[in-house]
């Protein structure tokens, strides 16, 4: 039966369709660039600027140039698609401007393409996701990107557009099904059926907590306050994770469109986005989404002649990792220091300026068209008993093969590191990975088979948290990175509370002491309860997880703390105090990279002839070290 | 902004000593929120647009919106210390930041960091002598695929071993001698 929304639904689509269609890229040879802010950083906008000159020098106008998102794909960035009608998809891997020319001439004016420059060096088209029947929902990407194993291996739901889509054209997120989602929710006009989908979901919150969406939406929803609130938490501030960039800038209008219809289930009228500052460029792209939408008519008055009204404006963050927290939150958008408050009253039942609100991650909205569009049960059925979907991981450290994947709740961790990741950067022995960032913890390698999920991750004492997993090699010490963990979070306490206040800075001090090698073993257990004390007092979830990486440290690693203290040694040869550089005579050829680069000139000794190193004045920073490519400098 | 145009209740006079000290689009943007629901939400934002346009939060600027937006000085310095993004004191031409985030640490972004802090002389949160680079860090840029890495300005770089930071330093002072000459 058509309704005002099927017809405003339907009419959106043909404009989209005849809009792209007129500038299109029908019949022609696509040049794929992605650019979000990490390939900006690995140069794409160089990349662009050469193929534009190139195309404008060719004269020809049967060659586009499509701006895309981020893949997730980050130790190979630049990445470049080069798309000819009738042919395989071919990628390359780190292009830069010579690369540029190389590309045109060759493959897109001799039809040749660069098999020794391809994405992973490979070029055979292997089964993408599609094929091997995991989700129909990433199509588009695994048609394009289907054939490199980085990406096989995943299963996208989330992240299905990153990389497929221009994050600033609205009519190419329509074409792929956008809004179709908020179409049908509004012309169903139930808002309890929009709970009940994301209940059957088994959708858990994906910014730490691991909440139940629906269960959060359905509080809101039945408090007695009609004044209600949205926010989307973009804050991101697990400092080694960028999953929630990723979404922003790459597929915005997904992340928004889930935002409006959370806000249709919960009866708000106004919604805020809270982003970090130091994303100007996710900022801006939905900014531009939501300038385009208003402008569409799809936010703002009578929502796709629907006639429910919502609106959306943007707030800044200002570099405070307490701000993620959802009560911080709160008052930082309320203009004020941002300090949390004890819960309950959760948010849901009085939140910004005291009315209900509900609070939930960028990733999380990015859920929910997926699970409109195919059904709760769909959902549920890609993860695990215990929560449904998929997660978003920022892969980065001793990995081969950093980046953002994708995988469904209940895959092993192992698979996730070795499978995806490719194993450990110079093939060194796995010794931990770290999920949670500096709220979660370490699992050992004995344990690489664990499945990801909130339950199994909690009970080795670790977290799901954001999606931060950080791989570790037998180079890295797990007292160093406990360290480095906790003088974030001593760094990052507000205040207000004495147990995180004081606690980590006690903590701290401890540690401190572990690895300048002046603890005693009391130290160990004086730290452990420190721990349990500001576990178990703290106000907020930043003091009661700061411990977590202590905590699980001391359970899975306690005999490296009992090295550092007893034997005054690092095994991972990390801690300065505990190590001296020498050079072996007999390794030494005498090439004077170590003289030249020691900062403090310390090092002695005439060309082709040992050199050594007076102790005396050696600063210990391991320039040496590094600069050495005969193995001569010894870590002792 | 003196003592005396802060006590005055002469609304033309505050105003006009606020024209003085803040930008004119700045200005509007605290006018028009003046009427507006919540308007006291918007006062980070308002910090934001300040130091997008000096580097940084001054005194007098702080001041001067306190008394426009009608808001307590003490509670415009209170949000503007609590927060990490805001600079009190001015910042250099190229703002140089360190990611010091969790995958930037295990990669070695405290060497880089320290190769920084022996080049330009200074540590965290300090300004050249010559005014042209201020060093900070940051926590996880979220582009750790790259890490180590280091902003300078809005243009981010990665990954970098200590001498890549030389090399980097020597092309922006080069980039400036040119440009002076
Ligand atoms: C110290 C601290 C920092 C947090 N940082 C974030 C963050 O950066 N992003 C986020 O989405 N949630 C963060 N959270 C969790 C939020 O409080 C909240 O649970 C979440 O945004 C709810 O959304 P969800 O249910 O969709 O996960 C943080 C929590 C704590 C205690
Ligand atoms: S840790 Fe440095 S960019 Fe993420």
């Amino acid at each position: 039966m058509p309704s005002p929304v099927t017809d405003f639904f339907e009419s959106l689509r043909d404009r989209a369709h005849s809009a792209l269609a007129g500038g299109g890229k029908a019949g022609k040879v696509t040049i794929q660039v992605g650019s979000a802010t990490c390939e900006h950083a690995a140069g794409s906008l160089d990349v662009l600027d050469e193929f534009t000159k190139h195309i404008q020098s060719s004269g020809s106008d049967g060659i586009v140039i499509h701006k895309t998102g981020c893949t997730g794909r980050c130790s190979k960035e630049p990445i470049v698609g080069i798309f000819i009608p009738g042919q395989a998809p071919v990628k390359y891997e780190r292009v830069n401007r010579e690369l540029v020319h190389e590309i045109f001439t060759k493959h897109i004016q001799k039809g040749i393409p660069l098999p020794e420059h391809a994405l992973d060096g490979s070029l055979d088209r292997k089964d993408g996701p599609e094929k091997s029947g995991k989700t129909s929902i990433s199509k588009h990407f695994s048609d394009m990107y289907g054939d490199v194993s980085f990406f096989t291996a995943q299963n996208r739901v989330a992240m299905r557009h990153s990389g497929v889509l221009d994050p600033e054209s609205l009519e190419e997120y329509i074409s792929l099904d956008g809004f179709k989602a908020l179409a049908t929710v509004l012309s169903k006009s139930d808002p309890e059926w929009v709970i009940n989908e994301v209940l059957k979901a088994r959708l858990r919150g994906r910014g730490g907590g691991g909440f139940m969406t629906g269960q959060k939406w359905k509080f809101a929803s039945q408090n007695e306050e009609k004044t209600r609130y949205i926010i989307c938490n973009g804050d991101e501030g697990d400092p080694g994770a960028f999953m929630d960039r990723g979404m922003l800038e790459s597929d915005p209008f997904s992340v928004l469109e889930g935002m409006i219809i959370g806000a249709y289930a919960i009866g708000a009228g106004k919604g805020f986005w809270y982003i970090r500052a130091e994303y100007p460029l996710a900022i801006k792209r939905i900014q531009n989404a939501i300038d385009l939408c208003k402008a569409a008519g799809l936010l703002g008055k009578d929502i796709m002649g629907s006639g429910w009204d919502f609106e959306m404006e943007i707030r800044l963050g200002a570099g405070a990792f307490v701000c993620g927290e959802e009560t911080a939150l709160i008052r930082s958008i309320e203009g004020e220091r941002g300090q949390p408050k004890v819960r309950p009253p959760f948010p849901t039942t009085r939140g910004l300026w005291g009315k209900p609100t509900c609070i939930n991650n960028v990733e999380t909205f990015a859920n929910i068209t997926a699970i409109i569009n195919h059904g709760g049960e769909w959902f549920a059925s890609v993860g695990t008993e215990e929560s449904g979907g998929t997660k978003v991981f920022a892969l980065a450290g001793k990995v081969k093969h950093t980046g953002l994947v994708e995988v469904p709740l209940g895959t092993p961790l192992r698979d996730v590191v070795f499978g995806i990741g490719g194993g450990v950067q110079d093939d060194r022995p796995l010794k931990a990975i770290q999920t949670g960032g500096p709220a979660g913890g370490f699992i050992p390698a004995s344990m690489d088979t664990l499945a990801v999920d909130f339950g199994p991750l909690s009970k080795v004492g670790s977290i799901m948290g954001s999606g931060g997993m950080i791989v570790l090699s037998e180079d890295d010490c797990i007292v160093d990175i406990s360290k480095f963990y906790l003088s974030f979070t001593q760094e990052e306490s507000c205040g207000k509370c004495t147990p995180c206040r004081e606690g980590t800075t006690r903590m701290l001090e401890i540690l401190e002491r572990i690895t300048g090698g002046s603890a005693v073993l009391e130290d160990l257990d004086k730290l452990e309860r420190l721990a349990r004390l500001c576990q178990q007092t703290a106000l907020c979830g930043l003091g009661r997880a700061a411990p977590n990486p202590i905590l699980s440290s001391l359970k899975h690693f306690r005999e490296e703390y009992i090295e550092h203290i007893e034997g005054k040694t690092c095994r991972a040869k990390k801690c300065v105090a505990m190590i001296h550089f020498e050079i072996n005579a007999e390794a030494c050829i005498g090439c004077t990279a170590c003289v030249r680069n020691c900062p403090v000139n310390c090092i002695a000794g005439q060309r082709k002839e040992a050199h050594s190193i007076d102790q005396s004045r050696c600063v210990k920073c391991g320039q040496c070290f590094d600069f050495c490519r005969f193995n001569a400098v010894e870590r002792k | 902004m003196n003592h005396q145009t802060s006590t005055t209740d002469n609304w033309e006079a505050i105003r006009a000593a606020c024209l003085d000290v803040l930008p004119a689009h700045i200005i509007a943007f605290i006018e028009q929120n003046q009427d507006m629901e919540h308007s006291e939400g918007q006062l980070i934002a308002v910090l934001h647009m300040v130091q997008a346009h000096f580097g940084f939060l001054g005194q007098d600027t702080m001041h001067a919106v306190a008394q426009l937006a009608q808001i307590p000085l003490a509670k415009v310095t209170g949000v503007a210390t609590f927060y990490h993004y805001f600079r009190l004191q001015p910042r250099g031409k190229h703002m140089i930041n360190v990611c010091l985030g969790t995958a930037c640490y295990v990669k070695g972004a405290e060497k880089v960091a320290q190769r920084l802090m022996d080049e330009l002389g200074i540590h965290f949160g300090e300004t050249t002598r010559d005014g042209l680079f201020s060093l900070d860090s940051t926590r996880c840029l979220g582009t750790c695929g790259l890490a180590p890495v280091v902003m300078v300005d809005n243009q981010v770089f990665g990954p970098l071993t200590p001498t890549d930071v030389s090399v980097l330093l020597a092309k922006y002072v080069k980039k400036e001698k040119v440009a002076a000459e």
